[in-house]
């Protein structure tokens, strides 16, 4: 569904991504490790249209997208959660779920949301009329997930979602990402820092290391502790 | 007696002049705030506007040729913006002095082109018999003060345009676009949010606007090739003053730049008059460089 072969990518004069090969199934959920700074969210960021491909191509759903702009790509089916969750702050919560339904065609008039984001995260049918910047970084989070769906997207890509916030809704955000993927049978791709959490719902991971895919595998297979050495400081 | 009736008069006519600021200086605030892009051919787009509304009100006659000629104006003025918008300003966005020179050009191009299509000396547009009249006050402490209708006219007009325009912004789905990009280009894209449409409806909404004020200000001066010119410097102070990105802050900075000329002019000379006011806004931006209103917008920031 999602296939980048040898993609490279850079800052400048310097390369942050070197000839990534990476693929993403219908219905499959992708884990992606690494340190700080190996360019994890570049990468994500070039999958989404955020920053440019310098050789390689990316395809989604069979057709190439590595020169289109991102509002195209997410039209096709993606949604994406950033690093830092991009809520916007002076929007309203259904502003901004209602702008989740700007990539889809089916929602685009009434721009009703669908009654399965609040069955998600039923904590965003009590604040709808207040500020997104005002909601705590564990509301914030949940509503980026649930902007992200609202489009019914075929994969979701998630940078980072449980940084810096607190564990009891770190929990809530991991429950709600394991029934996102078997109710809604959308495909993850997701960055992550907790390892086990990262290891659990994952069918394949990789790990990166200075923009460079090193490892690659199925966690039912292998032991977190194989990808330890690539992970700790 | 007599002082407060001119006194009441100036503010007044201070109120006309600042509705045609205000209609000039929103487009300016839009693009501005939302792209980043100074459009030195702004005030060109209200010379269109009067020279558009000069050719209706000459070959269409009848009650409602003139408001004919405000949708022609409007019409006329965005898509010019919008053409402008695709083949200048869009190949140059994140370079806003290149963008600054560029449409510098298109101004004088613009200004030229008039000059050479209706000559350099000005056109009247009459005003239709409905506006021609004026409302005398008869009674009570203003007696004896008369207030040309199509001041008038032209305060209504400005008032129903910006009201129209954030009932827009506040309640469409363009307008909810508008500000997701506003506050984050990318996040707003990385939605679907198809921003070079939104960038492109905003701007020849502006000029759109701009048209109007053109319209307008045909109604009480002669439309002449340079008539944006002398408009858009006060138009470029009111956004500065007013707070980047703030249609209200432009709202109320337009208010009190005219209410200060208007005032100012009752005392001395019209040049003396703009001395001061460039001096008092350099005081004002010293201690609010942000103007009036200011909300933070991470366009701004990254600029």
């Amino acid at each position: 569904m999602l296939s980048l072969k040898n993609v490279s990518a850079a800052y400048g004069k310097s390369r942050v991504l070197e000839t990534i090969n990476l693929s993403v199934a219908p219905g499959e959920s992708v884990s992606l490790l690494g340190r700080n700074g190996v360019g994890k969210t570049t990468l994500l960021r070039t999958i989404v249209g955020h920053h440019p491909v310098a050789s390689g191509s990316i395809a989604f759903l069979g057709e190439d997208v590595t020169r289109q702009p991102a509002y195209r790509r997410v039209r096709r089916g993606i949604g994406y959660v950033p690093q830092g969750r991009g809520i916007f702050p002076h929007l309203t919560v259904d502003e901004n779920l209602r702008l989740g339904a700007a990539a889809s065609r089916k929602l685009k008039r009434n721009g009703t949301i669908p009654s399965y984001i609040f069955e998600l995260f039923p904590v965003l049918r009590q604040v709808g009329q207040r500020k997104g910047g005002v909601l705590s970084g564990g509301e914030q989070q949940q509503l980026a997930i649930a902007r992200a769906l609202v489009s019914q997207p075929r994969l979701l890509i998630l940078d980072e979602p449980t940084e810096g916030i607190q564990p009891s809704i770190v929990q809530q955000i991991e429950e709600s990402l394991r029934e996102i993927r078997t109710r809604l049978k959308v495909a993850i791709l997701l960055v992550e820092q907790y390892l086990d959490f990262a290891w659990s719902i994952a069918d394949r991971f990789y790990v990166m290391r200075r923009g460079q895919i090193a490892l690659e595998g199925n966690p039912r297979e292998s032991d977190p502790s194989s990808v330890h050495h690539l992970l700790s400081v | 007696m007599g002082h407060l009736v001119v006194f009441a008069g100036q503010i007044f006519n201070g109120i006309s002049v600042a509705s045609i600021l205000l209609l000039t200086a929103l487009g300016l605030a839009l693009s501005f705030g939302l792209m980043n892009v100074i459009n030195m051919a702004h005030g060109e787009m209200l010379m269109v506007g009067g020279y558009i509304t000069y050719l209706t009100c000459r070959f269409v006659h009848g009650p409602g040729a003139f408001l004919l000629a405000l949708g022609f104006s409007f019409v006329g003025s965005a898509l010019l913006g919008a053409v402008l918008e695709v083949t200048v300003i869009r190949w140059l966005y994140g370079r806003p002095l290149d963008t600054l020179l560029a449409t510098w050009g298109v101004s004088l191009i613009l200004q030229q082109g008039a000059r050479s299509l209706f000559g350099a000396i000005g056109v009247d547009v009459v005003a239709p018999p409905w506006l021609s009249g004026s409302v005398a006050i008869g009674r009570g402490p203003l007696a004896g003060l008369t207030l040309p209708s199509v001041r008038i006219f032209i305060i209504v007009l400005t008032i129903v345009v910006f009201a129209l325009l954030l009932l827009f912004i506040a309640r469409s789905r363009a307008g909810l676009f508008l500000r997701a990009v506003h506050q984050d280009r990318e996040m707003a894209q990385a939605l679907g949010v198809n921003t070079r449409w939104v960038d492109l409806l905003v701007f020849a909404a502006g000029t759109g606007v701009a048209g109007l004020a053109g319209t307008a200000l045909a109604l009480i001066a002669p439309v002449t090739p340079t008539v944006g010119q002398s408009y858009v410097v006060y138009a470029f102070l009111v956004v500065i003053v007013g707070g980047l990105g703030s249609l209200l802050g432009t709202a109320l900075a337009a208010l009190l730049v005219g209410l200060f000329s208007a005032g100012v002019q009752m005392f001395t000379s019209v040049s003396l008059a703009d001395v001061l006011l460039l001096v008092l806004v350099v005081v004002f931006i010293q201690f609010r460089p942000r103007g009036i209103v200011f909300r933070r917008s991470r366009v701004m920031k990254e600029a």
